[in-house]
């Protein structure tokens, strides 16, 4: 008997239709994992099992959750279930909790509305619910606020008002993607000990197929709404048929073609960077301490380098990529470009900066919406002090593959992906020397993803670019560069050739980094057609 | 959407009367017929007379010309200064100046335009310029603030980051990248502190701190209405309705014009 | 939070230092010499003299200031030349309307829009909610003067529940007064309160889309108990600000409405003063009223630190 049981689920939000006849069955301790890329279905399949579908929201089929009919449950119903039968974690922890309630209230709150408890009693149950997630009373008392916790541990709490009383069933929607690696095989560890402890059965969604296939006993593969294949959590690499699933294996472990053609003239040259800001005050008369964000940072990378550096928030890597691009000053040590000094006199001159172009992370945010893509790419011809050709636009928008016709276009007309290669248009048109990509890729689904890896090894080839990539997954950069930094509380504690360093990694932290990172088995990905 | 047309079409005759009132009235407002006085609505005279016999419909025409009038320098004055204010504190945020800015402009917001015009008032004797700085001054913090919370969250997008890397100073980008995408914003607080304008300008007339005689005025038309309007009460009904349809079509524009161009802010504070 | 309300009333001390300083060059360094503004064109240079030398004028401005100052923290607002006694008195006197008037209206205001806003915003869309936002459009749009003028046709001269205007003075009883100024205080509260009502509505509604509202739900409350227990306290921070806001054009309101109900409050006092060009009245009272905004709203800020725990452990 199976503990839930979803059958032929169609779901129309506002008449359009998002899921298709989605069946899914899991067992009582089963770990399902459900995979999908945005837009795939696989969140609004969990939020129909708890009923808690945006306004609009039309269900047929049948969702049958030990023994209940939710579809045909009342709201009382549904609310004596939620919490109870069922808990929810959610993708965001920073927003996932009521910043005005101490996270014991919280936690209490899930005993409260389900058993006829004192507020004391349920406080003490919820320290014990908050121990068993790892946030014992004694370091963490229950009169914290959320904002005093950081963001793994504010995923506990999410965890804990989940599991307070030890539903049947755990949805975990995207629980770890908003976390550190590090933090992410903490928390995905924890969560496996609480279904060994309580026996749970849990949905677990996510889009990453490496984090889903050390820990799922079967696997639902889902795209645009619908369940494409389902199989075994360890097998299923092997046994995979249908050519999504391929592509998604395929695309998730890409390795991007490069020839390498270094040479032996260094590009950038950082030399015992400092950047510190002063660090909140202690006291009203204290002395104003500094942080150093970064730390005495020094590295080289050579012309046609392909140069990662990888890191976990607030490691100091975007003050590191905000100094090297000259738009904050540091305290001491120098940055030379090409043998000139970047930021000569507390201002960058156009000279070093026309040298040097990003690419940001994020695909929406990174453009003017007013502006027609012709003057998004241009806009750094501002450092030649002229304006660009109609033939240079239209030779930056075909060399990443778009058609000179799009820059006639506003940047809503298109996809993320498209985006990212205006971006990429934008910092190839004045042909610098190096490109910084700031977690260029992290943002892209995994298909995308590997498109746009493929298209900065073509670009690096062509164009002789030299490549700083930053970014927080070590599997791209393991994918893309010759030789990786990695950076820890603004200090660089490891750098080595990309291989040599993923294999054989030296210093603690670095060891911790790579082995958090969930490692996809070596798929059969043979008979791939190329897509 | 129905706001929206329902809220131009309201402005837009109100507008219209007042053009209209520079080439012709019904009446003379300014021509006195004692005999006529405190007379009903009727064929000849549509919204009735008051009680020097002037008729009233033509005063609510020239009196919209200057609730317009003052409305609109008033928020001129606030758009002028206080956005270029907004722009500069949001591209030095954290800075000193971006401090002075702001503290300066919640100083201001301690002096409700009331209190301005009284003590302007006070110095120089009432006037309608008076009713227009005191409004504009009060609309100066209005458009900083919105004007500094809207770009401050445009500073952080990579787009400015990205103009930042092509080596553009905080003037240009806030021209081009900044301005631009506040605009929207600035357009509906606009029409909001137009429409509080003219209830400020209505209110300051009221109480003789605004226009002055001869000039027409809906606020001075309520005034002089103060102790008839139990004999008469059309005299206090016809200004006061001009001036909430007005300000209700104003606002109702403002609120359309917001759902018309951000969605997200469909249902936004007002 | 210690430190949250030391740095809050060190700002707080700033902002009526210079708002006193704005108001007293714009009062008594602006017009030249203020005895002869006062006195008018006619007067006779010994009476200016006389009054110049009683107003302490023939000491530089900045001396002037801190006499004036330091007397204002003592609660000496000198004395008014129009009714040649202490202008403490007067004020006092005056202040006891106006105060209570737009205390008054701002109870109203919070009486009415809370349930307004959270019942519509509950409502969200449906032809309720779409009818009273529909209401608060026109409470927005009316002038509160006029409005009180309407309110005194209806009430006071067709139903004859209220009288037109007029204070009978709180010695004759704290009833008959309260009514007395109840007439005034819904006008004034009415468009204060349309105002509230939409941003609690709006403001409720935004709260309602965070993800911890649905992590609420999914815990098994109901959309009633959501909204109890987790929006309304964080909707309510926006919510704060304008209420701080709207204290000062409830005063401001006060002053125009205490004309339409005759009442002896600050705002005729002023208006008198202005047509009797007695600077010094008119310098209290704005100080006055300026004080009373400026309170309120570090009283905002305090509130702010109380409902968020946030604020507490910083700056």
């Amino acid at each position: 008997m199976n503990l839930l049981q979803i059958k032929d689920l169609d779901l129309d939000i506002h008449g359009t239709p998002i899921l298709k006849g989605v069946s899914l069955e899991i067992g009582e301790g089963e770990i399902h994992g459900v995979i999908g890329e945005s837009g795939s279905g696989k969140s609004m399949t969990a939020l129909s099992v708890m009923q808690l579908l945006p306004e609009g929201s039309a269900c047929r089929g049948e969702i049958h959750l030990d023994g209940m009919s939710v579809l045909e449950a009342s709201e009382p119903d549904l609310c004596r279930m939620r919490g109870d039968a069922v808990g929810m974690v959610f993708q965001e922890p920073m927003t996932a909790l009521n910043p005005l309630q101490t996270i014991g209230a919280q936690v209490a709150e899930t005993i409260r509305i389900h058993e006829d408890v004192s507020q004391a009693e349920a406080m003490a149950r919820a320290g014990e619910v908050l121990r068993r997630c790892e946030l014992p009373p004694e370091d963490f008392p229950l009169r914290r606020y959320p904002h005093e916790l950081s963001g793994g541990q504010r995923q506990r709490v999410v965890i804990a008002i989940a599991i307070a009383l030890r539903p049947k069933l755990l949805i975990a929607d995207e629980p770890t993607t908003a976390l550190d690696v590090t933090t992410q095989a903490e928390i995905l560890q924890l969560i496996q000990q609480l279904v060994r402890e309580d026996g749970m059965s849990v949905m677990f969604i996510t889009h990453d197929l490496a984090v889903v296939t050390g820990l799922a006993d079967r696997i639902s593969i889902m795209r645009h709404g619908e369940v494409v294949e389902q199989g075994d959590g360890a097998s299923l690499h092997r046994s995979m048929t249908h050519p999504y699933t391929k592509a998604l294996f395929a695309a998730s472990s890409h390795q991007p073609e490069r020839a390498g053609q270094r040479a032996e003239t260094p590009l950038l040259k950082v030399d015992a960077l400092v950047r510190s800001y002063p660090a909140a005050r202690r006291s009203l008369f204290g002395k104003g301490e500094r942080f150093r964000a970064v730390d005495g940072v020094s590295f080289e990378i050579k012309k046609g380098e392909s140069v990662g550096l990888v890191g976990e928030s607030g490691c100091g890597k975007s003050t590191l990529t905000r100094a090297i691009l000259g738009l904050e000053a540091a305290q001491e040590g120098s940055i030379h470009l090409d043998g000139a000094q970047v930021l000569a006199g507390g201002q960058a001159s156009a000279e070093v900066r026309r040298k040097m172009q990003v690419v940001f992370q994020d695909p929406y945010g990174s453009f003017n919406p007013r502006h027609k893509v012709a003057r998004l790419v241009a806009e750094p011809f501002h450092l030649l002090g002229r304006k660009a050709t109609e033939a240079e636009i239209d030779e930056a928008l075909t060399s990443v593959g778009l058609t000179s016709g799009d820059k006639f276009k506003y940047i809503h007309e298109f996809s993320g992906g498209q985006r990212q290669r205006i971006a990429i248009a934008r910092a190839l048109i004045i042909k610098p020397e190096l490109i910084i990509l700031d977690e260029a890729v992290s943002a892209l689904d995994v298909s995308i993803r590997a498109q746009i890896l493929d298209l900065l090894a073509d670009l690096s080839d062509t164009f002789g670019l030299t490549y700083l990539f930053i970014s927080h997954d070590l599997s791209v950069v393991r994918a893309i560069t010759d030789r990786v930094l990695v950076m820890k509380q603004g200090k660089i504690v490891e750098q080595g050739p990309s291989e040599a360093l993923f294999s054989n990694p030296q210093h603690p932290y670095t060891q911790t980094l790579i082995e958090a990172v969930p490692v996809l088995p070596d798929a059969d990905i043979s008979q791939v057609e190329t897509t | 959407m129905r706001n929206l047309v329902l809220g131009l079409s309201l402005t837009v005759l109100f507008v219209l009367g007042a053009v209209i009132s520079f080439l012709w009235t019904p009446y003379d407002h300014t021509s006195l017929e004692i005999a006529n006085k405190l007379k009903p609505p009727s064929l000849a005279h549509w919204f009735g007379t008051d009680h020097l016999g002037r008729d009233i419909l033509s005063m609510i025409m020239v009196g919209a010309r200057t609730s317009i009038a003052v409305a609109i320098v008033a928020v001129g004055i606030g758009i002028t200064l206080g956005v270029p204010l907004g722009l500069l504190a949001a591209a030095k945020s954290g800075s000193w100046l971006d401090e002075v800015i702001m503290r300066s402009n919640d100083l201001i917001f301690a002096f409700p335009s009331l209190l301005i015009a009284i003590m302007i008032t006070a110095v120089f004797g009432p006037s309608a310029v008076n009713a227009i700085i005191a409004i504009g001054i009060f609309n100066i913090p209005v458009f900083a603030r919105v004007t500094r919370g809207a770009a401050l969250s445009l500073w952080t997008r990579d787009y400015v980051l990205a103009a930042r890397v092509a080596g553009k100073g905080g003037f240009r980008i806030s021209v081009e990248h900044i301005l631009p995408n506040v605009m929207n914003l600035l357009i509906v607080q606009g029409t909001i502190q137009f429409s509080l304008g003219i209830l400020a300008e209505a209110a300051l007339s009221y109480v003789g701190l605004g226009a002055q005689p001869p000039t027409p005025s809906w606020g001075r038309m309520l005034a002089d209405s103060q102790t008839l309007f139990m004999l008469a009460p059309h005299i206090t009904l016809f200004p006061g309705f001009a001036i909430l349809l007005t300000v209700l079509g104003l606002n109702l524009a403002g609120d359309g014009l917001r759902d018309l161009i951000d969605p997200k802010l469909r249902r936004g504070a007002r | 939070m210690l430190r949250y309300t030391l740095t809050r009333t060190g700002s707080l001390l700033i902002s009526l230092i210079v708002a006193s300083l704005v108001i007293f060059f714009t009062l008594e360094v602006v017009p030249g010499d203020p005895a002869s503004f006062m006195l008018g064109i006619n007067a006779q240079p010994e009476t200016i003299a006389a009054l110049r030398e009683e107003l302490g004028l023939n000491q530089s401005p900045w001396a002037r200031y801190l006499s004036w100052i330091t007397d204002l923290v003592q609660g000496d607002l000198g004395t008014s030349y129009t009714y040649r006694s202490p202008v403490s008195e007067i004020v006092a006197e005056r202040l006891v309307i106006s105060l209570p008037l737009a205390a008054y209206a701002l109870a109203l205001t919070i009486l009415i829009a809370f349930p307004v806003g959270i019942w519509a915003a509950t409502r969200r869309g449906s032809f309720a909610d779409i009818s009273v936002m529909g209401g608060t459009q026109l409470g927005i749009a009316i002038p509160n003067f006029w409005f009180a003028m309407l309110m005194v046709l209806v009430f006071a001269i067709n139903l004859r529940w209220f009288s037109a205007g007029g204070f009978p003075g709180w010695d004759e009883g704290f009833w008959v007064s309260i009514k007395a100024l109840t007439l005034p205080a819904i006008s004034l509260a009415l468009p204060q309160a349309s105002i509230l009502a939409r941003v609690m509505r709006s403001s409720l509604l935004d709260t309602l889309d965070e993800d911890y509202i649905r992590t609420a739900r999914a815990k098994g409350l109901t959309k009633g108990q959501a909204l109890r227990g987790h929006a309304l306290r964080n909707a309510l921070i926006p919510v704060l600000t304008i209420i701080g806001l709207q204290f000062s054009f409830l005063l401001a309101g006060a002053i125009i409405i205490e004309n339409v109900f005759f009442l002896p409050g600050l705002g005729r006092l002023v208006f008198q003063a202005i047509s009797q060009r007695d600077l010094i009245v008119v310098e209290s009272v704005v100080m006055l009223l300026v004080f009373a905004v400026i309170m309120v709203n570090f009283l905002v800020d305090l509130a702010y630190s109380w409902v968020d725990p946030r604020l507490r452990g910083r700056r």
